[in-house]
Parts: C-alpha cells; sequence; structure tokens
C-alpha cells in the first residue's frame, strides 16, 4: 500500500478516534486506567534512564573539557541544556516508543485478530474512539510529568558522578545547572513532549487497528509501531525545533 | 426481516460476492452453509456493515442499512447481537463485565438493574456461578454461551451467529444449536447462522441458503435440503461418512 494510502486512512482514523464518545464517564474511567498503564507503569524505566544518562552526560562533558580557560561550571551548564534540550524529551519519548508504543500495538492488534473490535463496532461502539482516545488522553497528560521527572534525575545524576568521582565541586555544578538559564526551554521540552506523546499513541494505534491476520502480523505491527514513531518522532522534532528556537 | 438485494463484494481484483438475492425472515433461523472460502462470512459482514458491498443492498426491515447516516447505522447495530467464531470476549474483562458492556455503553440503568439484566442473561445460557472469571479460565463451550448472552444483553431484533460450533465437541454444539433456536423462538428474532456443520443445518435450519465460489448456488428448507438434484450442493451435504449413511438409509427407506 503507498505512503498516500497510509496517511489518509491515518487520518480518517484519528477522525473517528477525535470523535464525540458515547459514554464520558466510561472513556474517562478508561483514561484513568491507561495512565496508570502507559504512564505510572513507565516511571521505574524513565527514572532508571534519566539518572544514568545524566551521570554519563556530567563524565563524558567533564573528560571533553581539558582546557584551563573552560571554567568548571560549564559541565553543570551543559547537563542541563543537554537534559532539557533534548535528552528528556527526546530521547525519553524514544524509549517510550519501544516501550508504549509496542504495548498500544500489540493490545489493538490481538484484539483486531481475535475479532474483539469487529464486535465492538456491531455493537455500535466507535471502536477507534473507544480503544484510542483514552490512550491518547492519558500519554498526553502523563509524559510532560515523566519528562519533568526525568529532566530532575537526570541532572540528580549528573550532580551525583560528577561529586561523586570528584570531577565537579557541587557550588560549581549548582552555579553551572543555574547559568544562563531561560525558562522557554523547558516549555519548549514540554511542548515537543506533547507532540511526541501524541505521535506514539496514534502511529501505534494505528499500526494494531489495522491488523490483519493472526499472532505473527500482531508482532510485525508491533514492530512497525516502534520504528514508524521513531522516524516520525525524530522529523517532528527537527521541525519543532527549527520553529520553536530558530 | 432481512433483505439482500443483488449484492457483489470484491477485494481488489478478487470478486468474492456476486447477485446476492436473499431473504432472512423473522422468528427462524436462517442459515448461510457453504465450503469454507465460499463467502459465506464476507456475506454476513456484508450484512452486519462490516464490509460495504460494492453493488447490491441490505435492507433492514425495509431500510437501506448502507444508505443510512451513522447514527442511523449505529441504532441498527445496538439491535444486532451476534455470536463470533472465537466468541470475541474482550480478555481484560470478567464474565460479567463482559455481558454487561452493551449495556453500559448504551443503557441507562444503574449498576444493578445491569447486574440482574447480566446475570439473567448469563442464567438463560446456563453459565451460573462464573462471574468473576475470565475469558481465558473458560472452556470453548461456556465462552460461545457467555458469548450468546452478551448477544442478547441488549434484547436484539437480529442475532447473526458465525459458525457457533466450531471447535465443540458434537454434544456442546447441540447445546448450542438447540440454544440458538429457544433464543429465536423466544425473542422473536431474525436469526442467521453461519455454518458448514450439516449437524446443526439438520437441527436448526429453517430457511437454509447454500453459498458456492461467492454465488448463491440453492435456497430452501431443511426437507429439501437432503433431496435436492443439485450436484455441488449434494457434494457438500454428502462429504461426511455420517451423511453418506443417512444418504444410503434414505435410498434403502425409498
Amino acid at each position: 500500500m503507498s505512503i498516500i494510502l497510509h496517511i489518509g486512512r491515518y487520518f480518517m482514523l484519528l477522525r473517528d478516534t477525535l470523535s464525540r464518545p458515547e459514554r464520558v464517564s466510561l472513556y474517562w474511567k478508561r483514561t484513568v486506567e491507561e495512565m496508570d498503564l502507559l504512564g505510572v507503569k513507565s516511571l521505574g524505566i524513565v527514572a532508571l534512564l534519566s539518572v544514568f544518562m545524566g551521570a554519563v552526560i556530567t563524565i563524558q562533558t567533564s573528560t571533553n573539557i581539558d582546557s584551563a580557560w573552560i571554567p568548571s561550571y560549564v559541565v553543570g551548564f551543559t547537563t542541563r541544556q543537554s537534559t532539557i534540550l533534548e535528552f528528556s524529551p527526546t530521547i525519553i519519548s524514544l524509549i517510550l516508543a519501544g516501550k508504549v508504543g509496542s504495548n498500544i500495538a500489540a493490545e489493538i492488534g490481538s484484539m483486531r485478530v481475535k475479532e474483539q473490535i469487529d464486535a465492538l463496532d456491531i455493537m455500535g461502539v466507535n471502536s477507534a474512539g473507544y480503544l484510542i482516545l483514552p490512550k491518547i488522553v492519558a500519554s498526553v497528560l502523563m509524559n510532560p510529568f515523566l519528562v519533568m521527572i526525568s529532566m530532575f534525575l537526570s541532572i540528580f545524576g549528573g550532580w551525583l558522578a560528577g561529586v561523586g568521582t570528584g570531577i565537579i565541586s557541587t557550588e560549581a555544578f549548582i552555579e553551572g545547572i543555574q547559568y544562563d538559564f531561560d525558562p522557554f526551554t523547558v516549555i519548549y521540552a514540554l511542548i515537543k513532549t506533547v507532540v511526541f506523546a501524541f505521535i506514539i499513541t496514534t502511529v501505534s494505534a494505528y499500526q494494531g487497528y489495522y491488523t490483519s491476520g493472526g499472532t505473527r502480523e500482531v508482532g510485525i505491527s508491533s514492530t512497525r509501531a516502534v520504528v514508524y514513531s521513531d522516524v516520525v518522532i525524530l522529523i517532528a522534532n527537527y521541525a519543532l525545533t527549527q520553529l520553536l528556537l530558530i | 426481516m432481512i433483505e439482500v438485494q443483488g449484492l457483489s463484494k470484491r477485494f481488489g481484483t478478487v470478486q468474492v460476492l456476486t447477485d446476492i438475492n436473499a431473504v432472512f425472515a423473522k422468528g427462524q433461523v436462517n442459515q448461510i452453509i457453504g465450503k469454507s472460502g465460499s463467502g459465506k462470512s464476507v456475506l454476513a459482514k456484508c450484512i452486519v456493515g462490516l464490509h460495504k458491498p460494492e453493488e447490491g443492498k441490505v435492507l433492514y426491515e425495509g431500510r437501506s442499512f448502507h444508505d443510512m447516516e451513522a447514527e442511523d447505522m449505529r441504532g441498527i447495530r445496538q439491535e444486532i447481537g451476534m455470536l463470533f467464531q472465537g466468541s470475541a470476549l474482550f480478555d481484560s474483562m470478567s464474565v460479567l463485565e463482559n455481558v454487561m458492556f452493551p449495556l453500559k455503553m448504551f443503557s441507562a440503568m444503574a449498576r444493578s438493574e445491569m447486574e440482574d439484566r447480566a446475570h439473567v442473561c448469563l442464567k438463560r445460557v446456563n453459565i451460573l456461578d462464573k462471574d468473576a472469571l475470565y475469558p481465558a479460565e473458560l472452556s470453548g463451550g461456556m465462552q460461545k454461551r457467555v458469548g450468546i448472552a452478551r448477544a442478547i444483553a441488549m434484547n436484539p431484533k437480529y442475532l447473526f451467529c458465525d459458525e457457533p460450533n466450531s471447535g465443540l465437541d458434537p454434544q456442546t454444539s447441540i447445546v448450542i444449536d438447540e440454544l440458538i433456536k429457544e433464543l429465536t423462538e423466544e425473542f422473536n428474532t431474525t436469526t442467521i447462522v453461519i455454518t458448514h456443520d450439516m449437524n446443526s443445518v439438520m437441527e436448526t435450519g429453517e430457511n437454509i441458503i447454500f453459498i458456492h465460489k461467492g454465488r448463491m448456488w440453492w435456497k430452501g428448507g431443511r426437507e429439501e435440503l437432503l433431496h435436492s438434484d443439485n450436484k455441488e450442493l449434494n457434494e457438500f451435504i454428502f462429504a461426511s461418512a455420517l451423511m453418506r449413511q443417512v444418504k444410503k438409509a434414505m435410498i434403502k427407506n425409498g
């Protein structure tokens, strides 16, 4: 199938997904469940990655700066900038595309091959809305929190590694993370996060929703969900950076 | 009553159904029979609106289903109960939640009323004390019965059963067949059963259409079925050893 057809079908699915819910209370209940599944249950991996990535950024920055002309607080400054601008919003979203995206595609794909989506359609339920909308809302609400937690833990991990290994003092690190701080960078990161959350859920749901065949095809859809979400995130990252920062 | 007029369906270049005309009567078990790949499931999916035919019409009480506005189409769908080949119960919901699901979506009942209605449906299909179990914890026969309970939860006017006996032992198959027949009479539904199980055809078939190579090859009642001189139909009916024995006995008894 050509890419034009996929894009057209993706937007038609979005139209169905975003149409008026039959029962708002039931959709909200599902949204809360999805917030737990897609958001709270991702906290562990996000925290672990953030602490270690912050630590690595600090050590690498420090080892690559060996000029006496560059003040030591630059290590803290670089850790903050790398974390807020790219690591937390983009890399964490790419990781979530792997964890959450594959989960969404596999769940919806299994429902498709087991005729559960047909059952919803025949009952008169808007299957796209019922299955996908709560996931979109949950991700769009939860991912910014995950990313803010990631920002904090990454900088904390950087401080821990920097001070722990003796490459920077606490004072210099704190001076660095406060130096020339522009609050808009956080807003920019959160805008990116919301857009990436939408991409992860909708691209993955699209792959799952149009699965046909059996369990093998569910696996293929799951892989495609991750790959396509990552590609679209990278393209969107470039576009948003150009739009918001230049 | 459901009427199919000149229905044709193709997927890409493959013509699956050609000019199907049929009437499915109310209060009867109507059956669509045919070999695997003959197009009977596609016909059923066209009738319930999961596939849109290229040509022809499906009329529910005289109203063309595929020409309706989306809201009206949803209204008709809420009057349809369907039992799927694989039951299609929602894995993440318990037995009780599965049966209550259509009520939660479309009725204004209080939770206690929904539970009462779900229990009535479950009792009707002889599933007792299994409320908290999940579909994976049920046998194939029980899953089918819960599927039927879910299908009748909204008091449907139309009941569709896609291969209701597939994967079931002969005894359980008879139980399911009898249940479908009883429910059809009890609720006066227009029931359409898609099957290739001749035992089921002989047990419950009242108004039968035979699909062969995407065309309607034959229609009639179960008595006429055994005496038909249609070559393709006879090949289908008497494919099993059991049915060949029946044929021999019929010839022997004149």
